[in-house]
């Protein structure tokens, strides 16, 4: 179910709007306009591969820029499909930027992961064990038995498999969805469901959870 | 900001990423549709949280719509050195 948002459509802003007219153009102006764009999602792209640069060591600069013009390829390819999606709830430019960084960032995690297998169950228990050893003593080493002891009897396979591989063992979501040939959105409602489950399974074996985690607001 | 997905975190951290916010959230696509007005509401400091519930319980649950936020706010404003959220 959809939350509401106070965020509303609203006529897009001067610079918004000669976007979208120069994009629904024809001939030269349109061909101008997609080169611009391209421009600016290259900028975005090359911007997360920077960012992102420590976790691919082994890429040569030659791949890195090849990376960079694929997702922006990519992101300009959804964008004129989602034109019409545009509300102008931020500034054309924003928005089409959230799409080359989404496009660099999945490549980016894909290409870290690539040729790498999907660490076990038995490397998430000991992730499991060395928080309890390390963490402030008996009752967190007893938290964190039960909730292995609830993944492993709580949780439908799929909802285990995707809990133990994101929370556990570090794996990126988009990477897990390409090996299980599915898609992000539906890992995470897995993801959602499986903590849902084990949050009711360790408040029904009486631990306070709200009192485990930092209040943040 | 340190990064989500920092090996070595603690167990407040590994909890966090076990259980998950605990508060109703959006899904990842409904994080994506509004993540470019919710950037530029907390780039320019109006009450984004209000605005957009749900938002900030995904970020705090989904460590790779979080990277993306990060992404889209530093590449828009990086005078905040990547700063706060
Ligand atoms: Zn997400």
């Amino acid at each position: 179910m959809p939350m509401p948002s106070e965020i509303s459509a609203q006529l897009p802003d001067e610079e918004s709007a000669l976007w979208l007219m120069r994009l629904g153009a024809a001939g030269a102006e349109r061909q101008a306009a997609l080169a611009e764009l391209h421009g600016l999602l290259l900028r975005a792209s090359r911007f997360e591969l920077g960012r992102r640069r420590a976790t691919l060591p082994h890429l040569r600069p030659g791949d890195l820029d090849d990376l960079a013009q694929q997702s922006a390829d990519d992101a300009l390819v959804a964008i004129l499909a989602k034109l019409g999606d545009f509300r102008g709830e931020s500034r054309f430019t924003t928005w089409a930027y959230k799409f080359a960084l989404l496009e660099a960032s999945v490549k980016v995690r894909r290409r870290a992961w690539q040729g790498r297998e999907i660490p076990l169950e038995r490397e998430a228990w000991a992730t499991l064990a060395g928080a309890a050893r390390t963490e402030r003593g008996a009752e967190d080493g007893e938290l964190f038995a039960a909730i292995r002891e609830e993944i492993e009897s709580s949780l439908g396979p799929r909802q285990r498999e995707v809990l133990v591989a994101v929370a556990l063992n570090d794996v990126p979501i988009d990477v897990l969805a390409e090996r299980l040939q599915t898609n992000r959105g539906a890992l995470y409602k897995n993801l959602h469901d499986a903590r849902r489950k084990l949050r009711a399974a360790l408040a029904a074996r009486g631990f306070d959870l709200e009192l485990d985690r930092k209040e943040e607001r | 900001m340190s990064e989500p997905t920092a090996p070595g975190r603690g167990g407040d951290e590994l909890l966090a990423r076990l259980l998950g916010p605990g508060t109703p959230e959006l899904t990842c696509e409904e994080c994506f549709e509004v993540l470019d007005a919710y950037v530029e509401l907390a780039i320019a400091a109006e009450p984004a949280d209000e605005r957009v519930p749900g938002m900030r319980a995904h970020l705090e649950g989904c460590p790779a719509c979080t990277e993306e936020y990060h992404s889209l706010r530093a590449l828009l404003a990086p005078e905040e050195g990547g700063g706060p959220r």
